[in-house]
Formats: structure tokens, sequence, C-alpha cells
């Protein structure tokens, strides 16, 4: 079983990394919900794979006799889990409004950002609609003005 | 005492829930979290002094006994860092009164300021790794949504940089802590050391080593794992600008410290010595990167990175010394940086630009805030008798104590290009004449509530400058405490 894991965990992280490398939005997202997978399964292959004996003392006895699953790591799992969900529910809010905001899901098309300020290599930035231009350029050009 | 190091994320937490609670209320929101940072700094403050005189403080959370509960244990360095993050917090809050519009306000942008406090406090105070992963998180969700609040294109497109690749080291934090427990059995940082000395695998540990340092390497812009930081750090409101180059980065920095100090010494010739050749790659590689800038933020945000560098340094040459450097220059760096991004902001509201090449004049009308803007700036170059000076003074020795000489030529030289890059900002921006058409777009506006915090960052810098040798006993002591546990 180990064994079979094992190649699991190895083909989530390959798949997690490779999705990351895309250019694509989506993809990323993808990646990203992959590699945490695949330190959940790296997690609960660790703590030992052992069935039918829990964690639990015998009425007869004053102390847990090896060998038992250990509950440690499926707690751990399931924090994980938890936050993997918040987190990956924020990514897709993310990427939905960076896809609204700047019109596209490629990332190559998102260096506006990392290009050096005012070199003319620099996108220009056009905004879809005056909805998502900021705040605090609207409430500037109105003081100057 | 125990229930005093619950407070620093006690206050934070609660703060949250009541400003989610009065969620419509600015002004009360505004009120309670001037408030609560100011409450936050007192209990850090109380804290470091209770660890100072009666030592290392721990409380067992739900009186869990020690290896199968949550720790919460605060040494110097923990405490140092709680109270670092209460000044900056405070500041920040303060700051935001006068700099963050209502829009960002209307949307939650004071609890999720809490639960990012609450989240850097938690990472400094706990002594469970996989607790720490918690507290990581609760960091970056919050600092995730304060960086796109706003939703402006750079935000945006910053944030899915900075969101992709903090939560891939995020997962490979995860990885390495389910492979450590698999090894040892163990999650409290003690109990692991312990542990760690009779695993009998020392290529698995130092495997180990590398995927934490990996993971850590990343959260904190160490070389060559730090470009989701130029990338992302100018794009939200200056306020959280500062907070982010403040505490976030250094966060890594801490967790790289105890997991190095505690956990992997194992193969110090090894696991060290690459951290110092990382440390050197970092300094150059952050400087440099600023020297090309002409954006102040961002060149603000490339120094982020070189200075990350001398912290690590510190903890490549691992002597107490040198441990104390680091802690020195963590407390110096932090103070440094922030009042450098405030005044970033109070430029950016007189000028209207943050480009350097459209900014001017500002020396002959803002000599104040050209003051405020030098003093920070050749302290992070390392002039005497600031307190970058003794912060690199301190790591540069513990250098040639160890024969590093290597590391100490790239640290001063860095330290030049970093004078350098701060110049350009004070010829461009202070030094120049004003651009012609300038007059027009300067409002007049900016409150008290940017200046006070500005004012007192950048007067902290020259205090430590003055108040360097006790300060540096209270780093030597921590840096002792951290090589002393063993």
């Amino acid at each position: 079983m180990e064994i079979v894991l094992a190649f699991i965990i190895g083909g989530l992280y390959a798949a997690g990394l490779y999705m990351l490398m895309r250019r694509s939005l989506v993809k990323l997202v993808i990646g990203l919900a992959l590699l945490s997978q695949a330190a959940n399964l790296l997690i609960f292959t660790l703590g030992r794979l052992i069935r039918g004996r829990p964690a639990l003392i015998p009425s007869d006895m004053a102390r847990l006799v090896e060998p038992f699953a250990d509950p440690v790591p499926q707690a751990l799992i399931l924090t994980a889990i938890v936050i993997g969900f918040g987190v990956q529910a924020f990514a897709i809010i993310l990427i939905k409004r960076a896809y609204q905001t700047v019109g596209t899901d490629d990332l190559d098309d998102m260096r506006s950002t990392d290009v050096m300020h005012g070199s003319s290599s620099a996108p220009p930035v056009n905004l879809p609609n005056d909805k998502w231009r900021s705040p605090v350029e609207a409430t500037l050009r109105d003081e100057g003005a | 005492m125990g229930g005093l190091l619950v407070l620093p994320i006690l206050i934070p937490l609660l703060t949250a829930v009541a400003a989610l609670l009065a969620w419509k209320r600015r002004s009360f929101q505004r009120a309670l979290s001037v408030l609560s940072t100011t409450g936050l700094l007192g209990a850090a403050l109380w804290l470091l002094v209770v660890v100072w005189q009666n030592g290392t403080q721990t409380l067992q959370v739900g009186n869990w006994p020690a290896p199968f509960g949550i720790t919460l244990v605060a040494d110097l360095l923990s405490a140092i860092m709680v109270v670092l993050a209460g000044l900056i917090g405070l500041a920040v809050a303060v700051y935001s009164l006068g700099s963050m519009d209502p829009d960002r306000e209307q949307f939650g942008y004071y609890p999720l300021l809490q639960v990012l406090l609450m989240g850097v406090c938690g990472a400094f105070l706990t002594g469970d790794l996989f607790n720490l992963y918690v507290w990581f998180e609760v960091m970056l969700i919050a600092s995730f949504v304060l960086m796109t609040l706003g939703g402006e294109r750079a935000q945006l497109e910053g944030a899915i940089k900075y969101v992709t690749l903090n939560l891939m080291a995020s997962a490979l934090f995860l990885a390495g802590v389910g492979i450590l427990y698999g090894v040892t059995g163990a999650l409290n940082m003690a109990d692991l050391a312990r542990r760690l000395e009779q695993v009998r695998q020392p290529g698995l540990v130092t495997a180990l080593a590398l995927l934490f340092l990996i993971a850590f390497g990343i959260k904190a812009a160490m070389f060559p794992l730090f470009f989701w930081l130029p990338a992302s750090y100018h794009t939200p409101p200056v306020a959280v600008s500062a907070l982010f180059s403040g505490l976030l980065t250094k966060v890594g920095v801490y967790a790289l410290i105890r997991v190095f100090t505690l956990l992997f010494v194992q193969d110090v010739e090894f696991t060290h010595t690459l951290i110092l050749v990382l440390a050197g790659l970092t300094m150059v590689t952050g400087v440099l990167g600023a020297v090309a800038q002409t954006e102040f933020r961002r060149l603000l945000s490339f120094h982020i990175i070189s200075q990350i560098g001398y912290l690590l340094m510190g903890l490549g040459l691992f002597t107490p010394v040198a441990l104390a450097g680091t802690i020195f220059f963590m407390v110096h760096v932090i103070l440094a940086k922030s009042a450098l991004f405030l005044v970033s902001g109070i430029v950016y509201r007189l000028q209207g630009s943050y480009d350097l090449k459209k900014l001017g004049g500002l020396y002959r009308s803002q000599p104040v805030l050209a003051v405020l803007f030098l003093f920070p700036a050749l302290s992070l170059a390392g002039l005497p008798p600031l307190s970058g000076f003794f912060a690199k003074l301190s790591l540069i020795w513990a250098g040639l104590e160890a024969g590093q000489y290597g590391i100490v030529a790239v640290a001063l030289g860095v330290g030049l290009l970093t004078l350098f890059s701060m110049m350009k900002i004070w010829d461009q921006a202070f030094w120049k004449p004003a651009m012609e058409d300038d007059s027009t777009k300067s409002s007049q506006s900016s409150s008290w509530a940017l200046w006070l915090p500005t004012v007192a960052l950048a007067g902290l810098t020259v205090l430590l400058g003055f108040a360097a040798g006790p300060l540096f006993a209270l780093s030597r002591q921590a840096a002792e405490q951290l090589l002393g546990g063993r």
C-alpha cells in the first residue's frame, strides 16, 4: 500500500508542479490544489499505515499497546485540508477578479508590476471600466482639480 | 505569568471580532484599531520585561502536558519580535487613519490588519512546528486580502505572484512537517530537537533541513526565491506596504533562525555554510536590483531583499556574536524600512507620484520630511552613529572573528551600494529642483496621522544608535538563549 501511495504522491507533485508552470491562470490554481493534496497524502503515508488498530486504550489495560494507528497525522491533515480549502477558495476568486480586471488569463501578459516603471516595454494600463479604477487615484485627482 | 503569553494573540483576535461586528461603523473601527495596537504594544513590552527578568516563559495551552499539547514559548528573541510587531502595528494603524481611503476601510481593512498581527504574533510565540504552519497561514490569508483589497490592476497582478509562491512555500513547509513527524514522531520543537539527535539518518535530516530552508526561504525572500516580493510589495496602499515590509519577510527569517538554531544543527558545516553563501547572494542581487530602480517603492522593495541577506549572514556564521548581530539588525531594519515606506507615502501624498523622475524639490518645500527620509536611509546604509552602523559592525565583527572574509567583503561592498541607491532617492526626490508643472499636483492635505508614526519610527532609528550598547547586550543574551538551549 505504501508503494502505491508513494507513486500517487509523486504523481501529484509532478502534475502540480507542471500545472504551476503553465501560463493559464486556471491551471495555476489547479496546480496549487494538487500540491496541497500531495502534501496531505504525504503526511498520511508517513504517519505509518496501520489497519484495524484504533488508538484507544482497551478497558483492561492502562496504556496503549503497539502497534496502533496514530491519530495525529490525520488531525494534521484535517487542519491542512480546512486551511487549504479556505486558501484555494480565495485563489479562485482572485483569478476571477484578475481575469476581469486585466482581461486575459495568460500569465505572460501580467507583467506590468515586474517591468521597470516608466520603461516603454510596459503594457499600457487600460482599465476596462471606471468601476475598477483605484479609489485613491480618483480622490487624488479630485483634490488636484 | 503564563496568561501574559496569550495576550499578544488574544488582543488582535478580540479586536478583529469586535471590528467585524461593527462592520458599518468606520469611526469606531478606526478608534478601536489604534486602541488595540497600543494595547498589543503594551502587552508585548510587558512580556519582554518579564522574559528579561525571569527567563523564558512557557504556557501549555489547555493544560495539555508538553509534548502532546501545543506549547507557547517566549524567549528573548520571541519577545523582541512581538514588541516589534506591536510597534509596527501601532505605527501602521495610526498612519492608516490618514492614508486609507474610505472604500478600503468600508471593506474590512481594520479587522484584516488585526488578523495579520495575530498571525505574526502567533508565529513568534508558538513552540510547536505544526502550530507555526497554522499561524503562517493565518498571516498569509490576511496578507492576501490586504494585498488585493481595492482590486486595482497592479494589485491583482502582484497578488497572483505573491499568492502562488507563498502557497507553494506553505505546501513545502507542510510536507517538511509531515516528514519530520514521520521520522521523529514529534511536533513540539524542544521535543523535536531532542529526538532529531537520535535519528541515525544524517542524509535524511539534511534533506529535511533543505526543505525547510526552501520553504522559509521563499517566505523570507531569500536568493533565488525572492521574485514575488518586488513584483507585489509596491502595489497595495503604502500603509500595507510598510506593514508587509516591516513584518512578513521577517517572520520567514525568524522561522529560519528558530529552525536552524534549534532543530537542524547536526550538519552545521554544510547547512550553515549554504545559508552563508545564499546570504551573500541575497545581499548582492537585492542591492543591484535596487540600484536599477526608478520607482520609490520598488527601490525600497529590492532593499528589503538585500537586508534579508544581512539577517541571514548572522545565522550562517552561527556564532553568538553573529546571532546577536542578526537580532540587532532585525530591530534596526524593521524600524528603518517601515519608516522609509511611510515617508514614501507622504511623498506620494505631496507630489502625486512614486516615480523618482517626476519627483523633486522636496528638500526645499519639505525640509522636515527630507530629514525624516535621511535618517533611516543613512541608517540603512550603515553610517555612524545611526543604528545600522552598529548592526553592520557587529555582523562584520563576527564575520572577521569566524574568518569568513568573503562574506565580510560582500557585506561592506553592499553597504556602499545601499548608500548609493539611497542617495539616488535623495538626489531625485529631495535635492533636484521641482518639476515645473508639479505645483498644481501637490495637495498639502497630509494630516498629523501620516507624520506622527513616521517621526516616531525615524526617531527610534536615531535613538537606537545612541542606545546601541544596551540593545546589543539584550541581543547578545537572546542569542545565547538560542544557542544555549542545547
